[in-house]
């Protein structure tokens, strides 16, 4: 019972989205539960970039795929290389760091956005993707860190001490015992920055201007905010931007899954 | 959960590579947040600002609401996520399968999704009326027009997003307490219930607090739930502060003002922030 309640709650809101879809222009709410007939129309309409708000779906599909995945890349990278100077090299006073690192979070990522505005024009990052993956490294990395952090603690020391006897360097151990044992939680944080940077809007809102540099959330929020935008084709781009992260999600659960039970397999 | 760890002074080249490990992620601290940390409070510093912003009772709704929003919605997810992690540590094909669905929302994009919650209830022909009116024969309440079921909506929404999220690191916390624990309980003859009373719920207690700092920290900032879904319906009344702050900032055009309205939120953040780094310091919180 508690499990068919939860697949129910769960699974409304996606079956809205369809609903709307698959509705014929104009007949998005007609106040039916199922609809009379299932119109894939508008999913052709936005794979061919068919209509004006639409025109330039593919750039900013490519362009949202570029900060996801840099957003990953460099948020696992830098968080990686700090966790490991926190965990492996016995820094005295390494807790100053993880607990500056976390001092990001006092001002939320919504919080920051209006001096990042300006600060990105100071930089000289206006209208960059660039900027936005910027602001998704920034806030994805802390928690990052702690969670790298953690799990690097279930490591034993030892490993990396025999590497050392046999004449590694620390980039060496870094690359060749840290990251390949503590690849699931890796795996884990750089699918959280990726779902951070997807599941933006307000940085690529204001900080992404021009068609050739906006993302498919700015295209979602142009039919949002007009009344006369045809909803359908609006549910159909979300369910296609809806696609990556669900992909993602399904290809790296099994890792994610290991990187969560390290804990158990250590002890 | 923590090892005993050994530490020492770095000496010579240690030292060198400690700095070039660290300098990269210190680097985009002080560039992107230092720096615009240090702008916005520059922004927010003015006390005009902020008497101004005490007496529009607008402002004090939209403190208010993101105190309601932050308090209910976190805790109703937390403690929802504690029960549901226990549910899905027990074994069956239907829960694994289950477990895939629920997690659904975690990836879904929250634009895409929050947007589907807002054409459910946005108006008497939105699903969620609909749905009422095929099951009970009336018309259903017009969410999206009363204040309370309006923010009602907005918390139920960030549940549906978050909640599957904290299930999964509970579930990670649950598997690292040792089965013996539970054989050891089960051989004094203690039922489920005294298992969960007394094993699991002392020592997820820490995981617990961990996991409600953070995320009311989050809450406090979040910024499309309450854009998306009721978008401050009806009149502005289920603003929150980061809406109302961007609202003032790029709407109105008051950038010092929306700064102001987002920094009056460090009092509760501050604390937060400080006790959540002495609780991962003390206890080296395994998440």
């Amino acid at each position: 019972m508690l499990g068919l309640a939860l697949l129910i709650w769960t699974l409304i809101p996606v079956y809205n989205m369809f609903l709307i879809a698959l509705s014929d222009d104009g007949d998005e709410f007609t106040g039916l539960i199922w609809p009379e007939d299932w119109n894939w129309d508008s999913f052709r309409v936005v794979l061919m970039q068919d209509y004006w708000y639409l025109e330039h779906f593919w750039v900013q599909f490519g362009n949202s795929i570029i900060i996801g995945v840099a957003s990953m890349a460099l948020t696992a990278l830098l968080a990686s290389l700090t966790a490991f100077a926190l965990g492996r090299m016995r820094l005295r006073h390494g807790w100053i760091v993880s607990d500056t690192a976390l001092l990001t979070y006092i001002l939320p990522n919504a919080f920051l956005v209006i001096p990042f505005v300006h600060l990105m024009h100071v930089y000289g990052l206006s209208d960059s993707v660039w900027s936005v993956v910027a602001a998704q490294v920034t806030f994805a990395t802390p928690f990052a860190i702690l969670i790298l952090h953690q799990f690097g603690k279930l490591i034993p020391m030892e490993v990396d001490e025999a590497a050392k006897m046999d004449g590694a360097t620390p980039i060496q151990v870094y690359r060749h015992v840290y990251i390949p044992l503590l690849a699931p939680a890796l795996i884990a944080v750089g699918l959280y920055a990726f779902l951070l940077a997807w599941n933006d809007y307000l940085y690529q809102f204001l900080l992404l201007s021009s068609p050739a540099s906006s993302t498919v959330a700015v295209a979602i929020n142009q039919f949002f905010n007009s009344d006369e935008a045809p909803w359908n084709y609006m549910m159909a781009v979300a369910l296609i931007y809806a696609l990556p992260p669900v992909a993602v999600y399904f290809i790296l659960r099994r890792f994610v899954r290991s990187g969560l039970t390290l804990t158990r397999l250590v002890r | 959960m923590s090892q005993p760890r050994r530490e020492w002074r770095l000496r010579g080249s240690d030292t060198s590579w400690a700095i070039a490990f660290l300098l990269p992620y210190a680097s985009v601290f002080v560039a992107f947040v230092i720096y615009p940390a240090a702008f916005g409070l520059w922004m927010g510093s003015d006390p005009k600002l902020y008497r101004t912003l005490f007496s529009d009772p607008l402002y004090l709704t939209t403190a208010f609401n993101t105190l309601l929003f932050a308090a209910v919605g976190v805790n109703l997810q937390i403690f929802g996520a504690f029960l549901l992690s226990g549910f899905f540590m027990q074994r069956g094909r239907f829960r694994r399968a289950l477990l895939v669905v629920y997690l659904l929302p975690c990836a879904l994009p929250a634009l895409s999704a929050f947007v589907s919650i807002h054409y459910m209830t946005v108006s008497e022909m939105g699903f969620a009326d609909s749905l009422w009116r095929a099951i009970t024969g009336e018309d259903g309440p017009l969410f999206l027009v009363s204040r309370w079921l309006a923010t009602s909506v907005n918390i139920a929404a960030y549940i549906w997003k978050w909640m599957p999220f904290w299930t999964l690191v509970f579930m990670a916390a649950r598997w690292a307490i040792p089965a013996e624990v539970y054989e050891a309980a089960a051989i004094d003859g203690a039922s489920r219930m005294d298992c969960f009373v007394f094993v699991t719920f002392p020592l997820l207690a820490n995981v617990y607090l961990v996991c409600t700092l953070l995320a009311a920290i989050w809450a406090i900032g979040d910024f499309s739930t309450v854009y998306f879904v009721s978008y401050g319906a009806p009149a502005r009344e289920t603003d929150i502060l980061a809406t109302f702050g961007f609202h003032r900032a790029f709407d109105f055009g008051y950038p010092n003002q929306g700064s102001a309205a987002m920094m009056s939120a460090l009092p509760f953040l501050i604390p937060a922030v400080i006790l959540l780094m002495r609780r991962i310091r003390l206890t080296g919180v395994q998440l």
